[in-house]
């Protein structure tokens, strides 16, 4: 473990300092990727194909085009591999004989006017030989389905059955004496849950410049590729494959970024890729920025899911087993999705105590763009199936959601279902009883219990309890191998942080600066951030899996530490001013030049995990919530609308409040969109609704008051005892709300997103529909529901 | 091309374009302000929002032709030299900026807001703020932000 953090006063972490970048963002001077022009530079489109899954016949080009203007990119001017590597080289670069999913790439233009490659686009006519292809996950699985996807023979990652990328299989506890306790049992339930994709939605769309050195002799140097983009050594990697270069001839450079959520970890390796062979072929510098339908329609999207619960429950509300069957649609090729499915299935079990428990988690190829990370990253899919489950176990006891919740969350010392024993103290039962009760939880029950029979507006209150892991999965950030550095500059006396984490709004840059001025005891206008340049910054990983503030802050902490050793034989120490700071590094630096440190992950000796089993740490630490939705549901309209919304987490030590609420809020307000407005209507594998008019994700008009709270327990893993904070507000809204819905209307939807249609369509349907179960619990003809005791 | 001539943050300017070139694309390209953005190109998302004769605007909309002879005022005329104009300000202190792409258009929308109401109900606010979307914030603390600016002086 690295040492301790100090004890004493803060004098800015735990404060709300301004953002960084905050002053160029508010004046729009802020250079995004789009607003940078380089000399020379041409302008990039991407032909696709215009169907899910078939052989590429022809391709010919409209001759009313004058083609000599334009740079054209096939997969045969790929110096290096065609791939797009993430976990596998599934994911061509280009397609070349055969196209998986509509709107996959296969030819590049470039052209000096950005205005006439709409047309030049439209002028290329591919003809195909179509192949049956499969769309969801029942029609990948089904033994008679094409098979669409199968992997390489050598390929150990994944299963070797047909459309499958990957499965888990996790147990715990007594899963091996599952039947007994199943045929033993007071109660079994049963429940299906379903959710469906979701578009990130950032507002600047994917976006990038690329260029191309050549040396003298006219062979390929190097390149260079600047965007937007969460993880710029992803993309590194990537041109290596692409262009057959060493690492430090792949240079890349994050611009500020527009949003992101998870849509632009993997995606910057394609678009980054295709731009840099356009620049490689034309000798020009070569901007892509897709516009928003080409975005929408092209790029990856949040995982469908399907989660399959059986629950073998005792008669007071004691979980005593379950299998738990939980699928992911990967779309048509690996990239991030076997992590996805990890982190769902980790998350599967929720905050609960499972005596015996089996997890079987699948991933299914379909002939849809890939899938890929979205905030909570499988978590918010499983976590919608538990906590919509636990609903239903309550309402088939007989006991309240709260009282159920109550016999079975974990406590201190208790072992998850992976067997980590939680050693954070939070004390769920407490943040349940605070939540309620600030939330008017008890009062709205029973107040709309009173006027929901004369009012043609169904009210409802509902809750969700839930967790959710800091850093990446298991023995994800012992691979990382995460480095951070930190320069004194010798003549200002200013430190510069030094790291491939990127600023995209979660406050990044804001953060890390308050950590090392912490240490340091300087101010937090002296420490600055470098902008990550992969020929300047170190790989400190990617910024995902709410991993920045407690793993790379706690990097971050080390380097000041060592910084204040270096400075502390030239007269600095804690409780002198900046200028005594500036005084010792000016004078370290006539000696030894600028202040130059290093600290590199290593993880603490305590945790463990196994690969093969599934067993032990999952994650350094996780962060607990339980978020409360009130809902509004007209049954004249069938719209629902979520009236009031409370969010209460415990996330350790809340470094920047004002950031930190805003992470909470803007993850809540997704959450909501992705319970009740945000649908992505699939044609054959085409998103059909890939327009802002007519995907609709939430306006401010459209919004609850959102009240969010936090307890604060200091968690050893983090710098001052901070964890991951992140995605945690992506997990709880759909099932809150869904929970309330149910308590409004009697109605179990089971489904999301739940637009007014699906509410119509339930409402008024003589019997069952999909997307629901009974409206009356008491004859569930769906699940099996026993009562053997 | 035409020749369009049209005063932008206060200063008289004539260029030659296309027509049906869209404002948004001659404050960018032909202007070189890149502080209004295109997030969605139809009218939807607000990111591109500027002033037209003290109208609200979504630039992406409007012809280079509509623009003959308005007076524009982009983000870039917000603050008067370096020094922040309240909205701005309190758009910084509040938090209601993220990853900052929205901010232009967002913090027009409020300035047009502040015109017509200088003490904003919420739902004036929240209505007023409508046709500016932003995924990062749930938009809770631009609203403090937009309450904070109009209780400053000099706004907006």
């Amino acid at each position: 473990m690295s040492e301790p953090t100090q004890p004493g006063p803060l004098f800015t972490v735990g404060s709300s300092p301004l953002r960084k970048e905050g002053v160029a963002k508010v004046m729009g001077q802020a250079k995004y990727v789009d607003d940078i022009t380089l000399p020379d530079m041409w302008f990039g489109a991407t032909v696709r194909s215009t169907i899910a899954r078939g052989r590429i016949v022809s391709i010919t080009f409209d001759p009313a085009i004058p083609w000599h203007e334009f740079t054209i990119v096939t997969a045969a001017d790929i110096p290096g591999e065609n791939t797009i590597v993430h976990l596998t080289k599934d994911h061509l670069c280009l397609a070349e004989t055969h196209v998986n999913h509509p709107n996959e790439p296969i030819l590049l233009l470039a052209h000096p006017d950005r205005a006439v490659l709409p047309a030049a686009v439209a002028g290329v006519q591919i003809t195909y030989e179509e192949l049956p292809g499969v769309f969801t996950i029942e029609e990948s699985e089904a033994p008679d389905a094409p098979a669409i996807w199968e992997p390489a023979p050598e390929d150990a990652l994944h299963s070797q059955e047909k459309n499958v990328f990957k499965t888990y299989l996790m147990e715990s506890g007594e899963a091996a004496s599952l039947e007994t306790i199943f045929a033993n049992a007071a109660y079994i339930v049963e429940g299906e849950y379903r959710t469906g994709a979701q578009e990130q939605l950032y507002i600047e769309n994917n976006g990038v410049i690329a260029e191309a050195f050549r040396a003298e002799d006219g062979s390929l140097e190097s390149v260079k590729v600047q965007g937007a983009m969460q993880c710029p050594y992803y993309l590194v990697h990537a041109l290596e494959l692409v262009f057959k270069l060493p690492e430090e001839k792949c240079r890349v450079i994050q611009t500020e970024t527009g949003g992101a959520f998870g849509g632009k970890e993997d995606f910057p390796s394609v678009i980054g890729s295709h731009a840099a062979l356009l620049a490689l072929k034309s000798g020009h510098p070569v901007k892509i920025c897709y516009d928003r339908a080409e975005d929408m329609a092209g790029t990856t999207k949040r995982h469908p899911s399907r989660s399959r619960h059986r629950t073998a429950v005792s008669k007071d509300g004691k979980i005593l087993g379950g299998e738990i069957d939980f699928a992911l649609d990967g779309g048509a090729y690996v990239t991030l999705t076997p992590v996805v499915l990890s982190r769902g299935t980790i998350h599967a079990p929720g905050p609960y105590h499972w005596p015996a428990l089996r997890v079987r988690a699948k991933a299914m190829a379909t002939n849809l763009p890939p899938h890929g990370a979205f905030r909570g990253f499988g978590a918010p899919q499983s976590i919608f199936g538990t906590e919509r489950h636990m609903d239903k176990i309550a309402r088939v006891v007989g006991i309240t959601p709260e009282e159920m919740r109550r016999r079975n969350l974990l406590a201190v010392g208790d072992r998850t279902a992976t067997g980590q024993i939680i050693h954070d103290t939070v004390d769920m039962q407490q943040m349940l009883t605070r939540a309620l009760t600030e939330s008017g939880y008890h009062a709205k029950r029973e107040e709309f219990a009173r006027t929901n029979p004369t009012s043609t507006i169904k009210r409802g209150v509902g809750f969700a309890t839930f967790l959710h892991g800091a850093g990446f999965t298991g023995s994800g950030e012992r691979r990382l191998n995460s480095l951070v550095k930190m320069i004194v500059d010798a003549k200002t006396g200013n430190p510069h942080i030094l790291v491939s984490s990127t600023e995209f709004g979660q406050g990044t840059n804001t953060i890390l600066c308050q950590v090392a001025a912490e240490v340091l005891g300087i101010p937090y206008d002296e420490v600055f951030i470098t902008q990550p340049d992969t020929k300047i910054v170190p790989n400190s990983g990617p910024t995902v899996a709410s991993r920045t503030a407690m793993i790379v802050g706690k990097l971050v902490e080390q380097t000041a530490i060592k910084i204040l050793a270096a400075l502390q034989p030239y007269g600095y120490e804690i409780g002198n001013t900046f200028e005594q700071f500036k005084k010792a590094a000016i004078a370290y630096g006539i000696e030894h030049g600028d202040v130059n440190v290093e600290a590199r992950y290593q993880s603490p000796g305590d945790i463990f995990w196994d690969d093969e089993a599934y067993r032990g740490e999952a994650y350094p630490a996780y962060a607990w919530a339980v978020y409360v939705a009130e809902v509004a549901v007209d049954t004249s309209t069938y719209s629902a609308t979520c009236t009031d919304f409370y969010a209460l987490q415990e996330v350790g030590k809340v470094l920047h409040p004002v950031l930190a609420k805003g992470q909470i809020e803007g993850g809540v307000a997704q959450g909501i969109g992705y319970a009740l407005y945000e649908k992505c209507v699939w044609q054959r594998g085409h998103m059909a609704n890939n327009q802002m008019t007519n995907y609709i994700m939430p306006t401010s008009a459209d919004l609850p008051p959102l009240h969010v709270a936090f307890e604060e327990i200091p968690s050893i893993h983090g710098p001052f005892g901070a964890k991951g904070i992140g995605e945690l507000p992506m997990d709880g809204p759909a099932p809150a709300i869904l929970n309330a819905i149910e308590a409004a209307t009697g109605i179990a939807f089971t489904e999301v997103p739940l637009l007014p249609e699906d509410i119509f369509e339930r409402m008024t349907a003589n019997g069952n529909t999909g997307g629901s179960e009974d409206l009356n619990p008491s004859i569930d003809r769906d699940t099996r529901v026993e009562s053997v005791a | 091309m035409t020749t369009i001539t049209f005063t932008v943050n206060n200063e008289s300017r004539t260029i030659e374009a296309p027509p049906m070139k869209r404002l948004l694309d001659v404050l960018r390209e032909d202007l070189h302000l890149t502080g209004a953005k295109e997030g969605c190109g139809e009218g939807e998302c607000g990111s591109c929002s500027v002033l037209m004769n003290g109208e609200l605007v979504n630039s992406c909309l409007v012809s280079a032709l509509q623009a003959e002879g308005a007076a524009i005022t982009t983000i870039e005329g917000i603050a008067v030299g370096q020094k922040l104009h309240p909205i701005q300000q309190c758009f910084l202190e509040k938090g209601g900026a993220q990853c900052g792409i929205c901010t232009p258009g967002m913090i027009l929308a409020t300035h047009h807001l502040l015109e017509k109401y200088p003490q904003p109900t919420l739902l004036q606010i929240q209505e007023g703020l409508a046709g500016n979307l932003c995924r990062c914030t749930g938009y809770t603390r631009i609203f403090d932000a937009v309450q904070a600016a109009a209780n400053q002086p000099g706004k907006p």
